[in-house]
């Protein structure tokens, strides 16, 4: 059941003018996804990995649409080639929407092993990162997907446990 | 007939639309052959070009042609899945089938072998595909590009490269003036 958050969150989206979003699953991203289904203005086209999804949203931002990913921070360990050669060496403006599994809260030991790569991958990549760990930090979202069309980046929005479970 | 004799019989029908070209000797030999500001080049990131040409077709309504390998289609397989479950008019993917990974030397993939990535395009859901000889290219992509279903052809020809040089472009000018093309 999609919460008040996920609604402001894919708000936020559309209101920024993102109408092309990419997704790969993660439970605490299913209340966003289900709004995102509800929400004409915005294509969805799911993918089945997230570099996959990243090659979709270049495609889409050089047809002339505003993309986004949505997408788990396990993926981070997948997409650092396309991250590199392809987002970043293109200079494509591309605002990642993940889900910050193994932080406090995480019930998946094996979840809190990529969540310590998390930061250090986004860190050693450049890759401006934003952490929501409380409700009102989503606050902010507004202002980084116009920080992220601005710089033509990469912008990691990372949302732990924390900030789902207050947000219900 | 090899990669390159194909791109020659392909670049009278192709050089007017717009292409996304698979990483390392294609994307190489169609830029030696006919350098178009309406070709995007992958320089990086193998497997991706079927991805970016369907973001690319969903964006907007000109004809797109994503030139991808049988390697490339095989390192990303769900690709074709995702294309057979969105299937948009105005895209046509060609996959040039040598059975080989033509830029790291030719070694071969398993689509030389026993997978028939045809096969699996249509069993992902893709209703238009088919596979061509390689004499037979140029006439399948330019009835793809003209009809208004989306169609993926694999063209089978034999494995080998011609000696071309590095595409020494920026990135960020291949981008824009690539999406120039696309708002013309």
């Amino acid at each position: 059941m999609a919460t008040g958050m996920d609604k402001q969150i894919v708000a936020d989206l559309k209101a920024a003018g993102i109408d092309y979003i990419t997704s790969v699953p993660c439970k605490q991203l299913a209340g966003v996804i289900e709004v995102l289904e509800d929400t004409p203005e915005i294509m969805h086209m799911p993918s089945n990995k997230e570099d996959e999804g990243m090659g979709l949203c270049a495609g889409a931002f050089m047809g002339g649409m505003k993309p986004a990913i949505v997408m788990q921070n396990t993926a981070l360990g997948v997409v650092v080639n396309t991250l590199a050669t392809l987002i970043q060496f293109y200079q494509i403006p591309l605002p990642m929407l993940i889900s910050y599994r193994g932080e406090v809260g995480e019930p998946v030991a094996c979840q809190v092993e990529m969540a310590l790569h998390t930061k250090a991958i986004l860190n050693q990549m450049h890759i401006p990162t934003y952490h929501f760990h409380k409700p009102e930090d989503a606050a902010e979202l507004p202002g980084i997907l116009e920080y992220c069309q601005m710089a033509s980046k990469p912008v990691a929005i990372l949302c732990d446990a924390s900030f789902w479970r207050a947000s219900a | 007939m090899i990669r390159n004799d194909v791109f020659k019989t392909l670049i009278p029908l192709i050089s007017e639309h717009l292409v996304v070209c698979n990483i390392g000797a294609p994307s190489q030999e169609l830029h030696a052959l006919d350098d178009r500001a309406s070709n995007f080049y992958m320089l990086g990131t193998m497997g991706l070009a079927s991805s970016i040409g369907l973001g690319l077709a969903a964006a907007q309504d000109k004809p797109v042609v994503a030139i991808d390998g049988d390697g490339s289609v095989l390192t990303n397989l769900g690709t074709l899945a995702t294309i057979g479950n969105n299937a948009q008019g105005n895209f046509t993917l060609l996959i040039i089938d040598n059975g080989s990974y033509g830029s790291t030397g030719d070694q071969p993939t398993y689509a030389g072998m026993n997978t028939d990535l045809a096969a699996v395009a249509k069993a992902c859901g893709a209703e238009t595909v088919l596979t061509v000889s390689a004499e037979d290219t140029a006439k399948a992509v330019e009835d793809a590009i003209s009809s208004d279903q989306m169609t993926i052809i694999v063209s089978k020809c034999e494995s080998g490269n011609v000696k071309v040089p590095v595409i020494k472009t920026n990135p960020i000018v291949i981008r824009e003036r690539f999406m120039e093309e696309v708002r013309r």
